[in-house]
């Protein structure tokens, strides 16, 4: 006796289905149920009260600290976006052995081999007031006093987001760049295109799937982050991640829950509406 | 040692020969006293693997020490009951935890020397002429109406919540070298001057009350009870600290020890809210730095070691066993050489030089260098200790570390403050 072919399809997908609902779907599922909780002091109860919800929408900060998730989100965006992409030009098209390519591709790759908390923290001492930049700068002159705004601001924050990030845009647009064919180049070049033309109307369509998909690593990154914030503003600043973060250590789960979820969905608004733009599966 | 004869004398009772067993008998409990593993956590100070290593050797059971900073100790003690044996945590602490009956109420008459634990655990008064400070001071948390009582009872019933260890009186660290001019009140950590080299730490509970120091002492806000403030009282603290934080007064808030010693080290801030160990760590490195007296009085803590609800037998006994070890000196001279007091500052005498005692203690000139239990140098001759006296700095606390009515509210100022 044969089994009919679509039970036949369900079982081999079943596997799979089976890793995905433990765990991704119940674990957020679980997340939303709980957002609907209440809390005291040092339990949660269940409940289906909007409390949490109402609190973080009627609170300003909410809103504050959103804008502030989505300016470092977009900003960590460009600079790693205007980075990788040059970099990943330059191995792909510039390098001319794949031997070499492979050589620094890798080179890229060792700063990555050490823990991401502490590439972020080793620019403490070195950004601080009486740190090694500021230390630099005043010897050379061009400076009389140290740099305040060089640690525990905005800059330091967006400047580690980008050097712990750049990498995630860098392997993806260069992965879709060297499987460019060459003679699309050499076709543009023989019609008269200039260097520009060539990469504004050639390479940067051709490398669209690969910098959508190192966008989104980069957004959802920085986006879901809690720990370069707080370390790289010394605290002083916030993101949604922090306040989840701060949510939990004291014990609200519920309302950590319920800032997850509005997270959560504002990342996959976002993704949704960058997946407007290039179709990622046709392209791959 | 003492009370573990009792069980085994309940081994020799079972009936076995006499004289066979008492060549056995001592030697199942030796070795069953070698299996035995009490999980202890709690904050960084008093979670040294030097008292682990103590433990083992003089009491021959395993100590597993988990270090967590003060949210995590809550957290763990509320909702992972299973996870310790032993919780080290503070008093507000156990304010917080105690009704969630994860922990179990002890005997004070196992206790050998609870009659020299320091009166403030007990009365509240540290000498009868003391006045009780603001907050959650540490005996009105102590003590439950029976063992299995939920209640907390306001005066010694013999129950005890948590055996105290150890205590301190914290105030603000400053650099004195960098700062130049005497530093006597609270008010100077807003002070304009400081603007951009202020720091103040991040664990909501601790430093709304330093908040509270400095704006009572700006005369900005009388508060009826900083310890129990009211939702008016939490705004206009917040207000004047959002205010200054947005005129750039601090430099960075911090949350775990060693971030604060980073930033007094390096001179990134220059006044701050800071622990004892934390000036101690920065003297180390050979740079100045006071723990500042200040005339309004210190902001005050209190840690003791707590038993799980699921310790029972063995356990329960070697857990009591360790409780006394600790109270008998060795640990409280460690803990007093990097500048707390340990609950029974008597028996920690003995494990102390004299010149110790008296720099630590008594307030008195050292006569020769004090180092740290890990051998740095602190002090030399000649050198006072910051504030004086045990009752000199214990005697001038202004209010406790607090858990408050309103903590659910506090907490959410808190958070906005971090976030404006």
């Amino acid at each position: 006796m044969r089994m009919p072919r679509d039970i036949i399809a369900y079982l081999q997908a079943a596997p799979l289905m089976a890793v995905l609902l433990t765990f991704l779907i119940a674990p957020i599922l679980m997340i939303v149920v709980v957002s609907f909780w209440g809390a005291t002091e040092f339990s949660i109860y269940p409940a289906f009260q909007f409390d949490n919800y109402a609190f973080l929408f009627g609170s300003p900060v909410t809103y504050k600290v959103f804008f502030a998730t989505f300016k470092y989100a977009f900003i960590t965006w460009g600079f790693t976006l205007a980075i990788g992409f040059t970099v990943a030009y330059f191995l792909a098209f510039h390098v001319r052995t794949q031997m070499m390519q492979t050589v620094l591709f890798l080179l890229c790759t060792i700063p990555f081999l050490t823990s991401n908390i502490i590439r972020m923290i080793s620019w403490i001492p070195f950004l601080g007031r009486n740190g090694i930049a500021n230390q630099t700068l005043i010897s050379w002159g061009i400076i009389d006093e140290p740099l305040e705004w060089l640690l525990y601001s905005d800059f330091s924050v967006i400047l580690a987001f980008v050097h712990l990030y750049t990498l995630f845009m860098v392997v993806p647009i260069f992965n879709t760049m060297v499987r460019i064919d060459k003679s699309f180049v050499e076709a543009a070049y023989d019609n008269g295109a200039s260097g520009f033309q060539t990469l504004w109307h050639v390479i940067v369509p051709l490398t669209k799937p690969g910098i959508m998909i190192g966008s989104i690593f980069v957004i959802t990154l920085v986006m879901g982050d809690f720990i370069t914030v707080r370390f790289m503003s010394g605290s002083q600043k916030a993101n949604v991640g922090r306040l989840i973060s701060n949510d939990i250590s004291l014990l609200q789960y519920p309302s950590a829950a319920a800032t997850a979820v509005v997270l959560l969905i504002t990342v996959l608004l976002v993704i949704g509406i960058l997946l407007r733009f290039v179709n990622i599966r046709k392209e791959l | 040692m003492s009370k573990m004869r009792y069980n085994r004398r309940s081994l020799l009772k079972t009936g076995v020969a006499a004289a066979a067993s008492t060549l056995a008998a001592p030697m199942v409990w030796a070795q069953e006293i070698k299996d035995i593993k009490l999980r202890q956590f709690g904050t960084g100070v008093s979670n040294l693997n030097d008292v682990a290593t103590k433990v083992k050797e003089d009491l021959g059971f395993t100590l597993e020490m988990t270090a967590l900073d003060s949210d995590s100790v809550t957290q763990r003690a509320a909702t992972q009951p299973d996870s310790f044996d032993i919780a080290d945590i503070e008093y507000w602490i156990c304010k917080k935890v105690w009704p969630t009956g994860n922990l179990q109420a002890m005997d004070a008459s196992k206790i050998t020397n609870f009659d020299k634990i320091a009166g403030t655990f007990r009365s509240g008064k540290l000498t009868p002429e003391s006045v009780i400070a603001q907050g959650t001071a540490p005996h009105t948390v102590g003590f439950v109406d029976g063992p299995n009582g939920t209640e907390f009872a306001t005066e010694d019933s013999g129950w005890m919540t948590l055996i105290p260890t150890i205590y301190n009186a914290d105030t603000l660290g400053i650099r004195p070298d960098l700062i130049n001019r005497p530093i006597n009140t609270w008010a100077e950590l807003l002070n304009p001057e400081f603007k951009g080299k202020a720091s103040i730490l991040d664990i909501s509970s601790i430093g709304i009350m330093d908040m509270a120091m400095v704006c009572e002492s700006m005369g900005e806000i009388s508060y009826g009870d900083k310890g129990n403030m009211t939702k008016e009282e939490i705004d206009k603290t917040f207000a004047i600290f959002t205010e200054a934080k947005k005129n750039g007064q601090f430099r960075a808030f911090w949350k775990s020890f060693d971030e604060s010693v980073n930033l007094m080290a390096s001179g990134e801030v220059v006044i701050q809210s800071m622990w004892s160990p934390a000036i101690t760590a920065v003297k180390s490195r050979g740079v100045p730095c006071v723990y500042q007296p200040l005339k309004e009085g210190y902001r005050s803590w209190g840690g003791g070691l707590g038993l799980s609800a699921s310790l029972s037998g063995m356990e329960l006994e070697a857990a009591y066993e360790y409780i006394n070890w600790y109270l008998s000196g060795w640990v409280g001279g460690y803990l007093m050489r990097q500048g707390y007091y340990s609950a029974v500052p008597e028996t920690s005498k003995n494990f102390m030089s004299e010149n110790e005692w008296g720099y630590w203690y008594e307030g008195k000139a050292a006569t020769d260098v004090i180092t740290s239990p890990t051998g740095d140098q602190l002090a030399v001759a000649g050198d006072v200790r910051d504030g004086g006296s045990f009752t000199d700095r214990m005697g001038a606390v202004a209010c406790w570390n607090s858990v408050m009515d309103e903590n659910q509210y506090m907490v959410r100022k808190w958070n906005e403050f971090i976030a404006a």
